[in-house]
């Protein structure tokens, strides 16, 4: 069993910060302690208070907590995070030994683009930067509003590696009537396993993509560096071509 | 001004990039002064009064320019008019009509003459409205002068609903903000018009609209009163409706735009002939307006290492600056940018910070310069990010920024806390006061490492703006010259709004403006 650690082992202490929306006073100061207790800590030392405003007020909070963790119990499953922007560059200089190359756009109607703008662009998205930053990678945003067959004839003619399609809008199912019909095209023209294809979108995730033939699906929250990593590991899987 | 020379940089060599900066930029406004855009022409139709949407929601100044795409050459201005003439309408009377439908396109003109005179009076108008901004924002800053901190104490309020924003940019002010910077949602700077009323919606921001630019500056003034402050608000006039934006701020009496000469063609992807024709408008609004401008040098060094590309800083802002005085911008309006994005591992990386904001002081000495936090570099450690807060802090003052975009502890983690704002204004507010008058104290060692760094760095600037102006701005931004990415001249959005002038275009604002800023012809 094991508690925090603060200058003697297993005193159980913590620091906390925190506001509360009352005026600062003695009452609020009081309410703060009151409030650790209830968190579930005991000998709360409020060792600071300031107004943040007329009704809101900041305190720095001690206190020690009876609570412990088994550690010896504690399974964690190996969930297998994303590389960053270099880890992504280092392992295409390491295993591909050339630029990726990426080719992605708004698919059919959709003219929202500010997802495969957060993904492509440069400046990325909260400070995620996009692939085009990525000095391993040529990324190609074709905007939005592209046909499907547009899409496929840039990335025969930039020989890309990866296409990402983005849609937004799902309004009447168009999402499924687009995507669907990308993949009937690339294998009408044979070029299925030639690329590999991930689409985008808050309404997306990979069970549905995986449904209607795709190789992946980022929902809310991807950043570029997860649709990254999935690229460069998949061309390794696959086996680099060209 | 401030006149000094703590760096001992050579004047020659600065001089030198500022002619090699001339060259740069010439045969790009060569360009600019023979063209216009659908953006530049909605604003000229803006500045008359232009305003409103029809049922989808298209604002009026888009449907107009829309009817009239094959005559932008001669300016949009001359149709407005002689609708209001022919039809016998006011300018509201005229919007409403052409939500319902009116085609101004159809109408036949009448003669120049009164065409022209009723465009004096327009432009008289628009005059008055920003006269009288500008003088109540002049004798408030005057009133309150005592209560504003220096460096400015810029903080942003991101919500995504402008009702939300009004009151996290309240408590802001209240504690102890001098500048608010409302965040506009994700995307639309690629939006080729500007949304319409007040807003509650958006990514990481709200729209930028001239309904919520009103909003907040109510709320601002209200404030302001309550605390003997006058508070500056900012938005940004970026992307394919700049100078719109612009026109929106000038007439709502915003205070600062970000306003970058490349930042649209490098890091949204907007075509280059479009920007540079949109920036020089949108300028010469701001100039007029007395907005100060913020550029976007902070983002070449997200982009690249902060250490080995100072340079293409200092080149920026150059360039920066000879396109805001094309545009008839006086120094005092140009807020230049830079950052504090040193990788914090780097041995001496403080020295390097100082010597790049010192320069930039001693450069631009009379530009309010606008320095950037640290925000590749934080982390989930808050007690970490604070001290790179306070190091940022220390060079902003001891080098003596004028606009101090505070860092946030929790910058890499969520949107700010209540607390971690009011954190981020006591750490500033503690290393102002403490090192209040160490700029005048303090001198630096001849030949020592930052003296050496900053020569340094106008040396590669030097070399880097020389091979600039031998392939010419479009080239070079063609070869990646700039942040390492490559945007072809015809790529990119909004190509498609730039029309050369006819010699007989007309635009009565764009006259008025530039014998207001005295600018050649």
């Amino acid at each position: 069993m094991i508690k925090a650690y603060g200058d003697t082992l297993n005193d159980g202490a913590v620091q906390l910060s925190f506001t509360l929306p009352v005026p600062n006073s003695k009452k609020a100061e009081e309410a703060a302690l009151l409030y650790a207790k209830k968190l579930g800590f005991d000998e709360v030392h409020v060792v600071h208070s300031s107004a943040l405003s007329d009704n809101f007020t900041f305190f720095v909070v001690y206190g020690k907590t009876n609570m412990s963790v088994d550690y010896d119990n504690i399974v964690v499953e190996d969930v297998k995070s994303s590389m960053d922007f270099y880890q992504v560059n280092d392992f295409i200089k390491k295993n591909i030994k050339r630029k990726v190359v990426v080719v992605g756009a708004c698919a059919g109607t959709d003219a929202h683009t500010v997802g495969i703008d957060a993904i492509m662009n440069m400046k990325g998205f909260e400070m995620h930067y996009g692939l085009e930053r990525y000095p391993m990678i040529h990324a190609h945003n074709l905007g939005s509003q592209v046909t499907n067959e547009e899409i496929i004839k840039h990335a025969v003619k930039v020989k890309a590696d990866a296409i990402l399609i983005s849609q937004v809008v799902t309004q009447k199912e168009v999402h499924i009537h687009n995507l669907t019909e990308f993949v009937e095209l690339l294998e009408a023209e044979n070029l299925r396993s030639k690329f590999i294809i991930i689409v985008g979108g808050p309404r997306i995730n990979n069970k549905l993509a995986m449904e209607l033939g795709f190789d992946a699906g980022f929902g809310r929250g991807t950043f570029p560096e997860d649709a990254a990593s999935f690229i460069v590991e998949k061309i390794v899987e696959r086996g680099i071509k060209h | 001004m401030w006149e000094m020379n703590k760096l001992e940089l050579s004047k020659s060599k600065i001089e030198q990039a500022r002619k090699l900066a001339q060259s740069i930029v010439e045969p790009v406004q060569k360009y600019i002064d023979h063209h216009t855009s659908m953006t530049v022409e909605r604003t000229t139709l803006r500045m008359m009064g232009a305003d409103g949407v029809n049922s989808d929601g298209a604002p009026v100044p888009n449907i107009i320019v829309d009817s009239l795409k094959d005559k932008l050459g001669y300016g949009v201005a001359k149709y407005y008019i002689n609708a209001l003439i022919k039809k016998g309408m006011s300018v509201s009377e005229l919007n409403d009509a052409i939500a319902k439908g009116l085609d101004i396109s159809k109408l036949e003109l009448s003669d120049l003459k009164h065409i022209k005179e009723k465009g004096d009076s327009l432009v008289n108008n628009f005059k008055a409205t920003v006269t009288k901004n500008v003088k109540h924002r002049k004798e408030k800053l005057e009133k309150y002068k005592k209560n504003i901190n220096s460096p400015m104490l810029y903080l942003i309020v991101a919500t995504g609903n402008i009702y939300e924003d009004v009151k996290q940019a309240q408590a802001a002010a209240i504690q102890g903000a001098d500048v608010i910077a409302v965040i506009r949602t994700t995307g639309q700077s690629l939006l080729d018009y500007v949304p319409y009323g007040p807003t509650t919606e958006g990514f990481g921001g709200t729209y930028a609209t001239q309904e919520n630019f009103r909003i907040m500056r109510v709320a601002l003034d209200e404030v302001g009163e309550k605390i003997h402050k006058y508070i500056r608000l900012v938005n940004y006039c970026s992307g394919l409706c700049m100078p719109e934006i612009a026109v929106m701020g000038a007439i709502e009496r915003l205070d600062m735009m970000l306003n970058d000469s490349m930042y649209g063609i490098l890091f949204r992807d907007i075509n280059m002939y479009r920007t540079f024709v949109d920036q020089n408008f949108s300028r010469m609004i701001n100039s007029y307006a007395d907005i100060i401008i913020n550029t976007g040098e902070d983002n070449y060094l997200t982009t690249s290492d902060a250490y080995e590309k100072a340079y293409t800083v200092l080149a920026s802002q150059f360039i920066n600056e000879c396109f805001a005085y094309k545009a008839g911008m006086p120094a005092r309006l140009m807020g230049l940018g830079h950052a504090f994005e040193m990788d914090p591992k780097m041995k001496n990386g403080f020295l390097y910070e100082l010597a790049q904001a010192q320069m930039a002081r001693e450069i631009f000495s009379e530009a309010p310069l606008k320095y950037m936090p640290p925000t590749k570099y934080m982390t989930g450690d808050i007690f970490k990010g604070y001290a790179m807060n306070t190091m940022f802090n220390f060079v902003a003052k001891a080098t003596d920024q004028k606009i101090l975009l505070l860092g946030i502890l929790t910058e890499a983690l969520h949107t700010p806390f209540m607390q971690d704002r009011y954190l981020a204004v006591e750490n500033a507010k503690y290393v102002n006061n403490s090192i209040a008058d160490l700029a005048g104290d303090i001198e630096f060692k001849k030949g020592g490492i930052i003296q050496s760094r900053a020569k340094e760095v106008l040396d590669q600037t030097l070399k880097f703006m020389s091979e600039v102006k031998e392939l010419g701005l479009f080239d070079s931004i063609e070869k990646k010259m700039f942040a390492d990415i490559s945007r072809h001249k015809n790529g990119g959005k909004g190509l498609e709004g730039v029309a050369e002038k006819d010699a007989s275009y007309w635009n009565p604002f764009e006259h008025f403006l530039k014998g207001e800023l005295k600018i050649k012809k």
